[in-house]
């Protein structure tokens, strides 16, 4: 006991340094960068030396089109991403979580497309994408069709369908993992009383991984609004703005039209958005903390 | 593993895994097929695997540090081999920081009450989220104007000394300033999925090394770490991948001599005139590091992966 008491400072200590450069280098930064919004700000100049405009740079992007539809392009890409991602990477898990050879070596295979560099993988894909020497329009005129417009007309949805590949394996990985960890007796117990197999991914599978697949959707969707180099590098928000997202909207604002204030108060908007989903993450996470604490406590109690 | 007995499944699905492997892996090895081909065997597109591979493109990415002269070239444009070096440098010193700040920042929240514990632990979840845009504007502002150190103060000369950079100390521009976003970037995370491995520490083994006489810091540093060395590998992996194929901040950051190899790859893709098999032969020079990592360690990535998700 006497240890304990002196030794109080201790988690002070182990937490300090990283402490002092998350205050730094993350916390001071975006409260710069608050302050920084309600200012017009050029990047030549020194932050104490720019005017003071109140909400106008806020305003201004309100009622700018292409802020607006930067905004929405970054909506669809993130929902449509993500609603496809989780269709997809849950139903593959669902029909390979069996006892099969050759299942580590397809996980493994499977993260490869996350770990390689966002710049890579959108080259890669611009090459593929190429309307003379890609890949799918060489395949597509060796079968007698035309080929596709890919980065000029479907833009967005090639940069989708990138995103698509990179990403699926993640959700895949983490349903796979809950599958396996299931409670096993549920499983048998509706086996026994003759379920179906896609009564068992219905009522009994599906419910009981819901938990996992509301944070890993939501963690997802979280990162899909941080996907800059992929589609930097495929279309650099082109054609016209029908593939800038809003973080490829901010790097332009900030670097080609030099106005600091607009895109600090775009980033504003941003994460703001991105706040309302965490809360709404982590609003989940107490509810079911919560729920299995007092799920617990009965089941004790009739013990 | 050999003595595991599999369930005899329908061809169906042997068909099914190989397609989906062929689609993981596919966009990857056609890169790495393409990296060896001439620049007209890529255009002309003549049959798939029916050429004479060579290493000119690796030659011309790797100009600056080979030790021959070049036939096919007379003058090395493209600055790979520094831009690798940089790479190394910020990527292996930013890992190595977040972790040892990462790992004692868990133990300290998992194992310690404290004062302000649930204040920190909230911030680290929500900062989180940030998206590394989000931090473009302050950091650059910040890390150009606020955060230097004037030339002639000893701090300034020994940060100068040890990182190279050239003209102001600012941040901007040196490898310390990337390297520092990087840290704070990735700590959050690490944090996060340290704590999950900590938890599961028993309890009994500290309190063993501690009758032993041990100090907190002896407690973590040999009894604790040791244990959660696949936790560690994890972390170390997802850190160095993102320090690694980072490009934004360290666009913005960084100067002509501490550019790293993304920012190589994506101004050579924006030319009018792509040269497709120098630019892949690049492509697949950032990408082998993570790659040999995930195939030695796709174990350790897994659980990491999972541990972070699922814990929340």
């Amino acid at each position: 006991m006497k240890l304990a008491r002196a030794n109080r400072l201790t988690p002070y200590v182990f937490m300090a340094p990283a402490a002092v450069i998350m205050v730094i280098a993350l916390l001071y930064p975006l409260g710069y960068m608050v302050y920084g919004s309600f200012r017009a700000w050029d990047p030549s100049q020194n932050i104490s030396e720019t005017e003071f405009v109140g909400l106008k740079n806020y305003i201004t992007l309100w009622f700018d089109p292409s802020f607006r539809e930067s905004l929405g392009v970054t909506l669809k890409f993130a929902i449509s991403v993500v609603a496809v991602e989780m269709v997809l990477g849950v139903g593959l898990a669902l029909l390979l979580d069996r006892n099969i050879r050759g299942m580590s070596i397809l996980r493994t295979l499977f993260i490869l497309p996350m770990m390689i560099a966002p710049v890579v993988v959108g080259l890669m894909w611009r090459y593929m994408y190429h309307p003379t020497v890609g890949t799918f329009n060489r395949f597509l005129k060796s079968i007698g069709l035309d080929g596709v417009d890919w980065l000029g007309q479907h833009a967005l949805l090639s940069v989708i369908i990138a995103d698509i590949w990179q990403w699926t394996p993640f959700i895949f990985i983490l349903t796979l993992a809950a599958l396996q960890s299931l409670p096993q007796s549920a499983l048998e117990a509706a086996k026994i009383d003759g379920a179906g197999g896609w009564q068992q991914i219905w009522h009994i599978k599906l419910p009981l991984m819901m938990p996992v697949l509301i944070v890993t959707c939501l963690l997802r969707l979280i990162d899909a609004f941080k996907v800059l180099e992929v589609i930097l590098v495929m279309t650099e928000g082109g054609p016209g703005l029908s593939t800038e997202i809003l973080a490829l909207r901010i790097s332009r604002t900030a670097t080609e039209f030099r106005e600091l204030g607009v895109a600090a108060a775009m980033s504003n908007y941003l994460l703001m958005l991105l706040l309302l989903l965490t809360v709404a993450m982590f609003a989940f996470n107490k509810i079911q903390t919560a729920r299995a604490a007092r799920l617990r406590a009965a089941v004790q109690e009739e013990d | 593993m050999s003595d595991k007995t599999y369930d005899k499944q329908h061809p169906a699905f042997f068909a099914l895994l190989a397609a989906l492997i062929f689609m993981a892996v596919g966009p990857i090895v056609l890169m790495f097929v393409n990296s060896f081909k001439l620049d007209v065997d890529i255009i002309s597109g003549t049959g798939g695997l029916l050429f004479l591979p060579t290493i000119q493109n690796y030659e011309t990415a790797l100009c600056d540090v080979l030790w021959y002269e070049l036939d096919h070239m007379d003058f090395c444009s493209l600055k790979f081999g520094g831009a690798f070096a940089n790479s190394l440098v910020i990527a292996l010193v930013s890992t190595f920081l977040t972790l040892v700040l990462g790992c004692m920042a868990a133990y300290a929240l998992v194992r310690f009450k404290f004062m302000g514990r649930d204040t920190a632990s909230l911030t680290t979840l929500m900062v989180r989220m940030v998206p590394p845009a989000v931090l473009l504007v302050p950091v650059f502002g910040l890390w150009n104007n606020e955060f230097c150190i004037g030339k002639t103060t000893m701090v300034g000369e020994l940060i100068r000394d040890m990182f190279g950079g050239r003209g102001d100390i600012c941040l901007a521009g040196t490898h310390s300033g990337i390297i520092l976003i990087y840290v704070a970037m990735n700590l959050p995370f690490v944090i996060w999925i340290l704590q999950s491995f900590i938890v599961q520490v028993p309890h009994s083994l500290e309190e063993a090394a501690r009758m032993d006489g041990a100090n907190p810091f002896q407690i973590f540093f040999l009894v604790v770490l040791p244990i959660i060395k696949p936790g560690l590998a994890a972390a170390a992996i997802f850190t160095f991948r993102i320090a690694w194929n980072e490009y934004l901040l360290a666009s913005a950051l960084s100067d002509r001599d501490t550019k790293t190899v993304p920012i190589l790859i994506v101004n050579n893709m924006s030319e009018f005139n792509v040269e497709w098999g120098v630019i892949m032969a690049t492509g697949m020079l950032l990408a082998i590091p993570p790659i040999i990592f995930t195939l030695l360690a796709s174990r350790q990535i897994i659980t990491g992966m999972t541990a972070g998700a699922v814990k929340g």
